[in-house]
């Protein structure tokens, strides 16, 4: 079953062409990667998943794009409940300024939750799943601000979780990381994937092959291959994802 | 062309020159912090501060004119604070046309540099006139807060634009609404922002003379009402002083004045930097 459907997707930004004629498919379960060079599109596919292009004014989409067979972009669709559904881990950690424990409580409150007790375990339950419950349990009323840059951003991915979402999509999520948080977050990818589907947005072609099951090349805007994550990196099909993941450009 | 003075040399005389302008800038507020205090503080003991006015001011305290000048600077502040603090989130998070924003804008910056006199005469005609609020605190209240809502929107537009705009994409990303974004994420972040711009509109209101001498009356007596007279500090300085009443004690209202604003910045300080250090993970 796919979660996620593009069919001949297009966006723009003002005049600008951005996406071109993409058609993608990400199945339950799985962790599909994004790769290409800077400017490539591959954030903008990420971020139309879950309508967060719809905060710039000049934003026009084209095509279909749909989560579990209903259209993203339907007059019907809940951009709050889309975006419970549908969750996001930003490139920079972006804890809020609060205690560690109403970061992570702030999507069930949003969503209307005031039951304490089932949010301080929803709160727990996230921590663990997001593996940096025992990092913190013992100062979960201090600020989230005085992590490192790694727990932030599996505090991050904590937040996400606690609204239970179907889908997480991460834009680059590693990039402003140390190697060993790196690995951390990687690890933990692995774990998400069998309760989660995840898109993830990244730079690094290594990242790509490690974490993600199937992995799309993005180049000017239009989806130049995607395959089963260990085909395109050993048999790549176009020439360009060779010359691309072989270092020859981008 | 050849420099007439050498690299180093130059840098002496600048380094002098700065540090001159440091010290001179210090000084000046020592000096007329101690000239105030030295004159003033030996005048005030518990009769002063909480007796009444006898004899026009020559002799007694000034308990109600610490009152009024409370009075009308609470009423001010809880009037403007909700309007200056909603026309920065309404310009900032919001407002869609910029030109409305620049409008907004010039406005509020005429507004804030018109002279208080002019504002004074204002309120007179229109509040204790038109309106027949009569010589009241809730009129001069009603100056004052027009006074403070240029200051508060100024300073709280600027601390809801350094919001990082990462924290409004993580709170939209997790599905918030916009008002819920910016009740949860935006204002509390900007909190510390928000306090000094309504401390520095309370300051500015409770030492203005000028504003408050043709709305406020200048009875002595206590003001219980919000439509009773009375009269702040700087208005009861002002009387003593140039009607010859008794610069001794005109002194002490200024030293009491004086003290009255150190404090609440003092302690407005101390809370927003411990809310800031809380809330940015250095305690």
């Amino acid at each position: 079953m796919y979660r996620i459907t593009a069919e001949h997707l297009n966006t723009y930004f003002g005049d600008a062409h951005i996406l071109k004629d993409i058609s993608l498919k990400v199945a339950e379960n799985t962790v599909m990667a994004l790769i290409g060079p800077s400017g490539c599109g591959k954030s903008t596919f990420l971020r139309s998943i879950n309508r967060m292009n719809d905060l710039i004014a000049s934003f026009k989409l084209e095509g279909t794009l749909l989560l579990d067979g209903n259209d993203i972009y339907s007059k019907n669709m809940d951009v709050v409940d889309l975006r419970r559904r549908v969750g996001m881990v930003f490139q920079k950690p972006n804890p809020f300024p609060k205690s560690i424990f109403e970061n992570v409580a702030y999507g069930l409150r949003i969503h209307g939750n005031d039951d304490e007790d089932y949010i301080a375990q929803r709160v727990e339950e996230s921590l663990k799943s997001a593996a940096i419950w025992d990092e913190v349990k013992d100062k979960l009323d201090q600020s989230a601000l005085g992590l490192s840059g790694g727990q932030q951003q599996r505090l991050c991915i904590a937040r996400t979780i606690a609204n239970n979402p179907e889908v997480i999509l991460m834009d680059e999520p590693c990039s402003a990381l140390d190697p060993i948080s790196t690995l951390k977050i990687e690890d933990l990818i692995h774990e998400l994937k069998k309760d989660y589907t995840i898109v993830i947005v990244t730079h690094n072609m290594q990242q790509a092959s490690r974490v993600s099951d199937f992995t799309s090349f993005f180049l000017n805007g239009e989806l130049i291959e995607s395959e089963k994550t260990e085909k395109l990196f050993v048999s790549p099909k176009e020439k360009k994802t060779e010359e691309y993941i072989t270092g020859r450009f981008g | 062309m050849k420099s007439f003075l050498s690299p180093g040399t130059s840098h002496k005389i600048m380094n002098s020159v700065l540090i001159f302008s440091g010290v001179l800038t210090i000084s000046v507020l020592v000096i007329i912090l101690a000239f105030i205090l030295i004159e003033g503080l030996p005048a005030i003991d518990l009769e002063f501060i909480f007796g009444g006015v006898k004899d026009q001011g020559r002799s007694g305290g000034i308990f109600p004119v610490i009152v009024s000048s409370l009075y009308v600077t609470l009423i001010s502040v809880l009037i403007a604070a909700p309007l200056g603090v909603g026309a920065a989130i309404y310009v900032v998070e919001y407002a869609e046309n910029r030109k409305l924003v620049n409008i907004i804008r010039f406005g509020a910056e005429t507004l804030a540099s018109i002279p208080s006199i002019v504002f004074g005469l204002f309120g007179f005609a229109f509040f204790v006139m038109f309106l027949k609020m009569g010589w009241s605190v809730f009129s001069a209240g009603l100056v004052l807060a027009i006074m403070a809502i240029p200051t508060i929107f100024q300073v709280v537009e600027v601390s809801l634009r350094s919001v990082p705009s990462t924290y409004k994409e993580g709170s939209y990303g997790l599905g918030a609404t916009k008002w819920q974004t910016i009740c949860n994420v935006i204002l509390p972040a900007a909190i510390p922002g928000i306090v000094t711009g309504i401390i520095l509109a309370m300051t500015r209101a409770i030492s203005e003379a000028a504003a408050v001498m043709y709305t406020v009356g200048s009875s002595v007596s206590m003001p219980i009402s919000m439509f009773d007279p009375g009269r702040p500090l700087p208005l009861h300085l002002y009387i003593l002083a140039t009607e010859g009443i008794s610069l001794q004690n005109a002194f002490a209202t200024a030293a009491v004045l004086v003290i009255i604003v150190m404090v609440i910045t003092f302690l407005t300080n101390y809370f927003t930097q411990r809310y800031q250090n809380k809330m940015m993970g250095n305690l």
